[in-house]
């Protein structure tokens, strides 16, 4: 299994956590202060074309980070799936950005850069972070006055390769090349701008630029894990929970879970779709086997109290949806033990159940015939609960691992 | 302070580093860097002492401070805290730590002040609206490949390239 990101309060707990955070933090103030993003001067610089390094540093943190980031996803350390990639609402970043844009030129600062001002003396940057709070005010005053374009144009987590449809290696490798060749761009403007300010290129600059294509290009050889390559990263230990019968829900539990306030439970039915027309369980979502791979990124969404059943006839393709939605690290998955067959048994009326059971048929087929496609309306498809139902217990609510805020949560 | 102060380190090593930092952040702890979070949670910290009602009508507040939830019990403002605090720890080392004013030779101190704190109010009320900041949106958000943070990334620079030229008075 993928051990990092790591599970941070689970381990540390959650103060624990935070120290973690506190050191990060130490890091990125002391590498943005001594590149010299203390001095508004400098920064501003940057839009003037005189010292470039604005764009120098930015830059290549991004593609190191990248590289790194997709190198280790690549190798099986990381799992992307658990990683915050901020979601995109792309007018309201755009307007935003510009708004920033502006608000850079004109402060010098970016709220970042102005803490670690602050942090070594500089009064505007003290003035810059005053303003930010006011801003930041007049946002949470204002915002509802226009909240649908707050919220509009979101795209959920939605990146390059996808919106390009090739693979994250190749635009890993391509976001390399084109720094580069900026960076040599940038180092021809500064010397033709900024005159004797500009300093030369650093004696190991070709040796490092060699280094991190190779990388990149190390990136897109190995790729980005599949989902079946996923499962079989986890398959030892989530193929013993498989085989002990762990993940397994009596009908019984699976009732209790719909009416549990606390618990958000999704149902996914995997059957045909011919099979979940005739009957199917109230609130229960058609999903094919074929589509759950990329709908676990919507999942994944969900909040953190959320239970994830999936069902088939019997078990077999439930079974199938379960390792699929495991792979993609989906948290708090479980298959409804015996299937819809199983919960009819449980949950039909006598008759019904006498009358109705077809013999002799394959495994994981329906094991009771309808007339009729009814759906959800059969009465079996929303028993009422009863205290007395006995079952063993299964679902132990697992801490949600993906992060549900990023950077500017 | 009278020795002189270390000049910066250069920039491609500091990228390298800021990038190795920003990985190892991602790889830790699943999230990536930011500032504006923090701040925004010291902000409604302080509101909430004001105007605790003023918090529970605001949908967009009240996420944050609500009921009895304390908006400072949230990791950002750790990483908020760290980051102030490295900078301190990077500017005694760097010798540079002055009370000082860095400006353009053409304007005056209280000139450049009053421009600081204009700039950081179209920066706190951008970075909210594009839900980040430079760091949150643009460093994080574009090492981990979002379409969104890219196009954010793009408007920054081009909000400031076009309004640079007019206020060069300022800086030059």
């Amino acid at each position: 299994m993928t051990i990092f990101p790591l599970p941070l309060t689970e381990l540390l707990g959650q103060y624990g956590a935070y120290f973690v955070y506190l050191l990060v933090g130490i890091a990125f103030g002391a590498t943005l202060e001594s590149a010299g993003f203390g001095n508004s001067k400098k920064l501003a610089a940057q839009f003037y074309f005189k010292d470039l390094t604005v764009f120098k540093v930015m830059f290549t943190a991004i593609i190191v980070a990248m590289t790194l980031i997709f190198l280790t996803s690549a190798l099986g350390l990381l799992d992307y799936n658990l990683i915050w990639v901020p979601p995109t609402y792309l007018w309201p970043g755009i307007v935003g950005g510009l708004i920033m844009g502006v608000g850079f030129i004109v402060g010098g600062f970016c709220p970042g850069t102005s803490l670690v001002a602050m942090a070594t003396g500089k009064v505007d940057g003290v003035f810059f972070v005053l303003g930010v709070l006011v801003g930041i005010f007049l946002f949470g005053e204002t915002v509802s006055q226009f909240a649908v374009f707050f919220e509009s144009s979101f795209m959920g987590r939605f990146t390059l390769p996808e919106l390009f449809s090739v693979s994250y290696g190749t635009v890993v490798l391509a976001v390399v090349v084109i720094a580069l060749m900026l960076f040599w761009g940038a180092e021809k403007v500064e010397a033709a701008v900024g005159g004797e300010t500009a300093r030369k290129a650093p004696r190991r600059a070709l040796p490092a630029a060699g280094a991190l294509t190779a990388l990149a290009v190390a990136v897109l050889v190995l790729g980005q894990p599949s989902n079946a390559d996923r499962w079989d990263m986890i398959a030892e230990e989530q193929g013993a929970l498989l085989e002990q019968r762990m993940v397994q829900i009596e009908p019984a539990e699976l009732l209790g879970l719909v009416h549990d306030s606390r618990i958000k439970t999704v149902m996914l039915d995997v059957r045909e779709e011919a099979h979940y027309n005739l009957f199917h369980i109230h609130d229960a979502r058609h999903a094919s086997l074929r589509d759950l791979e990329a709908m676990s990124e919507k999942l994944m969404q969900e909040p953190g109290n959320t239970v994830f059943v999936t069902m088939s006839n019997d078990e077999q393709r439930a079974t199938e949806a379960w390792k699929v939605l495991r792979a993609e690290s989906l948290p708090n998955v479980y298959i409804l033990e015996g299937g819809v067959n199983g919960w009819i048994r449980s949950f039909g009326d006598e008759h019904f159940v006498r009358d109705r059971y077809v013999m002799n048929r394959s495994a994981d087929e329906p094991a009771f015939r309808f007339d009729l496609a009814i759906g959800a309306r059969h009465p079996a498809s929303e028993p009422v609960p009863h205290d007395e139902a006995e079952f063993t217990p299964k679902v132990k609510l697992e801490l949600k691992r993906a992060p549900t805020g990023g950077g500017c949560g | 302070m009278s020795e002189r102060a270390r000049p910066y380190i250069n920039p491609y090593l500091a990228g390298a580093l800021l990038g190795i930092v920003l990985f190892l952040a991602f790889f830790i702890t699943g999230t990536g860097l930011g500032a504006s979070g923090g701040l925004n949670r010291l902000l409604v910290y302080g509101q909430n002492f004001v105007a605790p009602e003023h918090i529970d009508q605001v949908p967009y507040l009240l996420k944050m401070a609500g009921g009895n939830t304390n908006p400072l019990d949230s990791w950002i403002v750790y990483l908020t805290a760290g980051t102030f605090l490295g900078g301190v720890i990077s500017g005694l080392y760097g010798r540079r730590m002055r009370v000082e004013t860095n400006k353009g030779p053409r304007i005056s101190h209280r000139t450049r002040w009053i421009m600081a704190f204009l700039g950081g109010i179209l920066m706190g009320y951008g970075a909210r609206l594009a839900r980040g900041c430079t760091s949150g949106q643009a460093l994080s958000g574009g090492a981990v490949l979002s379409v969104g943070s890219w196009a954010f990334m793009f408007a920054v620079f081009a909000g400031a390239y076009a309004l640079a030229y007019f206020l060069r008075r300022f800086w030059n």
